[in-house]
């Protein structure tokens, strides 16, 4: 089939259509899927970090043949995939700590190298482990410019241990750290990293943003990533419905509406320039994202801070006219593989 | 055992001294340990580096307290309290001056010491005059082996063979050669000889 | 082949012939210069193939080390004092991996305040971390030990780190027999690991593991280290067959057949110690002196053994921990549970101060004699202590202690003398 399909009309399901092209398909779709992230894991109920890692691993292991290996920080998915004495996975995997899994792929990479093995790394690890505590290690990997792709799973706060405020929890989230009480409930305004840019400023030769909402291009980042050698960074959105407060139901509602507030902008960038992103089709106020998720009631109600919700509204503005992501002129998201 | 401590400011290649010497002695079979005061290293700070000399293996790892040479490789430091310690079996003090006895002020040192058993050698005006550098430790490490008579002046060159190659090497040997033919007569006449024999391989 | 070098290049040219493929570097005195010697080698083809990252921190070295046996390759990497500490995290995870890492501590003290010179405080932090722990006494045996290491590692999965005296050792010039590369591959097979990322096969490493088997995890640590037991002086035994020295083991003994006083420590001062023993035993004195060479394991029937019959021990550390004392001592009056004698510690070459073989001769004495308290110093500057005592009592903004100190201090010295 040569005709351009609208995904965004039929939804995610339909990129594994028997009537399209097996080229074009999901990994997903096939009978041939690894499933590199077993069912049986004990993540939570709507988990998009689950969701995440399993397309992003699968296509993965989709693209290198098998020949790949895995290191994970420590955190919610490496906690829940492996639980004593189970583990889901069904692809070579490491953990070792919690800041150092940007250095372990490093070292993974040396050695498939000094042996002469075509083994691509790929290491994994939620923002904690990669916006805080891993991000010297993260830095020094871009710096050596190794071979090795680097998956951050960002919900925005330290979830496996309680939800406490990272370096990415944007602002107004409340959590156990930034508790939603007093004159500036939630996190502060001002401060927090934009990692993807800081990859930016390395001149790695890939970076990415993606999100569980468009599970086919995150899948496309993947693989667009692996096609690379050298040090390659993807940031996926992923909401956690207990650590956000939503209904896990919700969770790709959710993303998408991230996406398409321009809270969470989706671009790709080589050697540190922006190459191409992803225009919001549909463009909604912060507030119909905002409101589904408990950890930004201080921004509602009777408490509720107009204000707030108006700077919180201008950050978005700012994606959107930095990226580019909002013209009407040009259709969006058309997937082309 | 035959125990010296080098004297000199960083940047004067004591510690390299105090290795050469070490390396010199292997050559011709001895047992040989040669390692540097650990101070602050700055260029300019006083520096102190020692060597000892042996039959048998070395097991004694502390700093030389009581050397049987002193070879000070900048003559500001002869006033200096460390360099002072521990004279009372030291045999030969080396200093590279151009000053006389009397100019050098050095009235503790000849105290300590004795007037006889210090030898004055211009080694920066050597080593500025052939090697156009002021690194005097080659040329001091050869008066020392002429006077002392450890070291043939051939093994010393093997020696400094090891660590400059090139021109370096070649105006290094030049100058010590020539320090060498300065002190060679003194060594009888101006001090007792030290026990140690020269063994050469 | 017989050679006049730095220790610390000794070390690196010994470490290439033992092939490593991975070695990761991050700088930190006085190790220094065995990263940079290896840098070399690798850079100019010598040493190949071998992936040489320079990271950017401790942590970092170890961890991508960590990451590289996992798949397969032989590691290699060292750090002193402060970089030994960046990584404790890393080491525990080592060895509860089982991965046969093999790295060197210029050993070097913990600031702070700040203090480059070498003593033990690092490697005897990190003593309970699970690593195999060797002390060498000369360049000579650092250079045997880490051979025998990389073969120790390997055979039992544990990670080994070899512990060589920064500056006394790491930058001294001495007389070193550096094997041959044929000598080393005879010794030292290609690395087969026990456990492997590998795509054909695939396993999870590093899973969570709960309170229903960890505990068994750990015994099975432990277990290692029993093993390595029976395996270090095996392998010490083989490498005396083919290299003919004999360097590593559990302990060595000086003079302790007929000894009333053994004088037990770790490392390079045991030189100083037998030169003072030789003395000692000169003046009539019976006193003989116990090198450990394995610190962890900690070889207590070997040492029970050696000290048996001697009637008192003193144990020489160059460590001093906080609010107990002595270390090494508490290990060995293990050791000799229910054999009562004296064990007495004595604290010298905190922060690099020379140990002086006068004032070693003089505390052995008196410590044969039993007029040692049960923890003393050798050379400690009683006034200035006392002076800072005082201060502190006197007033409550006293200041920095170390600043204090070494204004103290400064003031003591001999004024130049004027002309």
């Amino acid at each position: 089939m040569s005709e351009q399909i609208k995904f965004y009309q039929t939804g995610t399901f339909t990129v594994g259509n028997r009537l399209l092209d097996e080229a074009r398909r999901t990994v997903q779709s096939m009978v041939t899927r690894t499933n590199s992230l077993n069912s049986g894991h004990r993540a939570c109920q709507g988990c998009g970090e689950a969701l995440g890692a399993r397309y992003a691993v699968d296509a993965a292991v989709a693209v290198t043949n098998g020949q790949m290996a895995v290191v994970n920080a420590t955190g919610c998915l490496e906690v829940f995939s492996t639980p004593y004495p189970q583990s889901s996975w069904q692809v070579p995997w490491l953990h070792s700590l919690f800041g150092n899994a940007p250095a372990v792929a490093s070292g993974m990479a040396a050695a498939a190298k000094v042996k002469g093995k075509n083994i691509r790394i790929v290491a994994q690890g939620g923002d904690g482990a990669t916006v805080d505590i891993g991000f010297g290690c993260l830095s020094g990997m871009f710096e050596r410019n190794d071979d090795v792709l680097y998956i951050c799973y960002d919900n925005e706060a330290y979830m496996n241990t309680g939800v406490q405020r990272s370096g990415s929890t944007p602002a107004r989230a409340t959590t156990a750290t930034t508790q939603g009480v007093g004159p500036e409930p939630g996190n502060r305004f001002g401060i927090g990293k934009n990692v993807p840019r800081i990859a930016m400023a390395h001149g790695i030769p890939y970076v990415a943003t993606a999100s569980v909402a468009d599970l086919r291009d995150l899948e496309r980042k993947v693989v667009r990533a692996m096609s690379f050698h050298g040090a390659r960074y993807l940031h996926i959105h992923v909401p956690c419905p207990l650590g956000w407060g939503s209904d896990p139901a919700d969770t790709i509602r959710i993303a998408r509406l991230a996406v398409e507030c321009g809270l969470f902008p989706l671009f790709e960038a080589e050697s540190g320039k922006v190459t191409g992103r992803r225009k919001i089709r549909r463009r909604v106020p912060v507030d119909e994202y905002l409101k589904l998720q408990k950890r930004f009631a201080n921004l509602f109600g009777a408490k509720g801070d107009a204000v707030a919700l108006s700077r919180i509204q201008q950050t978005a503005d700012e994606n959107i006219a930095t990226y580019g992501l909002d013209d009407a002129e040009e259709l969006t998201g058309v997937l082309r593989i | 055992m035959y125990q010296v401590r080098f004297h000199g400011r960083g940047g004067q290649g004591v510690v390299t001294a105090a290795e050469l010497l070490s390396v010199a002695a292997f050559m011709d079979g001895k047992h040989a340990q040669a390692f540097p005061s650990f101070g602050s290293e700055r260029m300019g700070a006083p520096v102190a580096a020692f060597c000892r000399i042996h039959d048998q293996p070395i097991r004694i790892r502390e700093p030389v307290a009581t050397p049987d040479a002193l070879i000070v490789q900048d003559s500001s430091l002869v006033r200096n309290a460390d360099l002072l310690a521990g004279l009372d079996h030291t045999q030969l003090v080396l200093v590279n001056t151009r000053l006389t006895m009397d100019e050098l002020k050095a009235e503790h040192l000849k105290k300590q010491v004795g007037l006889q058993k210090i030898i004055l050698l211009p080694a920066t005006e050597i080593a500025l005059e052939i090697v156009k550098r002021n690194v005097p430790n080659v040329i001091m490490l050869s008066a020392f082996c002429a006077i002392t008579g450890l070291i043939s002046f051939e093994t010393l060159t093997k020696a400094v063979q090891t660590k400059f190659s090139g021109k370096i090497a070649e105006a290094n040997i030049l100058a010590a050669e020539k320090a060498w033919k300065l002190v060679e007569g003194l060594g009888a006449s101006r001090m007792e000889k030290p026990e140690w024999e020269v063994v050469h391989a | 082949m017989l050679k006049q070098i730095e220790g610390s290049h000794a070390v690196a040219e010994t470490i290439a012939l033992c092939r490593p493929e991975v070695i990761s570097c991050y700088p930190i005195t006085p190790q220094t210069h065995i990263v940079e010697g290896l840098s070399a080698m690798v850079k100019s083809g010598k040493l190949a193939p071998c992936e040489y990252m320079t990271v950017e921190s401790e942590f970092a070295a170890l961890s991508a080390l960590i990451g590289a046996s996992a798949m397969g390759a032989r590691t290699y990497t060292a750090t002193s004092s402060q970089g030994l500490l960046f990584m404790a995290e890393a080491l525990w995870n080592a060895s509860g991996l089982g991965l046969p890492i093999v790295m060197t501590d210029g050993n070097r003290a913990i600031g702070g305040p700040i203090n480059i010179w070498n003593d033990h405080s690092d490697t005897m932090a990190m003593r309970d971390c699970g690593w195999i722990q060797l002390y060498a006494e000369s360049n000579q045996e650092a250079v045997d030990l880490h051979i025998q290491a990389f073969k120790l590692a390997e055979e039992i999965s544990m990670p080994v780190m070899v512990c060589v005296d920064g500056f006394i050792l790491t930058h001294a010039y001495e007389r070193v027999d550096i094997p041959t590369q044929q000598q080393v591959d005879d010794f030292l097979p290609a690395y087969e690991p026990r456990q492997l990322l590998d795509p054909d096969d695939p396993i999870s490493i590093g899973a969570m593991v709960g309170p229903e088997a960890y505990m068994e995890v750990r015994y099975l640590l432990h277990n290692r280290h029993l093993q390595a037991l029976d395996v270090i002086p095996r392998i010490s035994d083989e490498f005396e067959n083919k290299f003919g020295r004999k360097h590593g083991g559990l302990v060595r003994t000086y003079r302790t057949q007929d000894a009333d006083t053994i004088v037990v420590a770790l490392g390079s001062v045991n030189g100083t110690i037998q030169d003072s023993v030789d003395d000692l035993r000169d003046a009539g004195h019976k006193i003989g002196s116990m090198s450990i060479c394995s610190f962890r394991p900690f070889p207590l029937k070997a040492i029970r053994t050696a000290l048996q019959h001697a009637q008192r021990v003193i144990v020489v550390e160059k460590n001093l921990a906080p609010g107990l004392g002595g270390i090494l001592a508490s290990n060995i009056r293990m050791a000799l549970r229910g054999i009562a004698k004296p064990v007495t510690t004595v604290i010298c070459g905190l922060g690099g101060r020379a140990i002086m073989k006068k004032s070693m001769s003089e505390c052995l004495v008196k410590g044969h004699q039993d007029q040692l308290e049960d923890l003393s110093f050798i050379d400690m500057n009683w006034p200035a202590i006392e002076r800072e005592l005082e201060r502190e009592k006197t007033t409550r903004r006293s200041g920095p202690m170390a600043e204090n100190l070494m204004y103290a201090v400064s003031q003591d010295v001999m004024p130049e003398p004027v002309s």
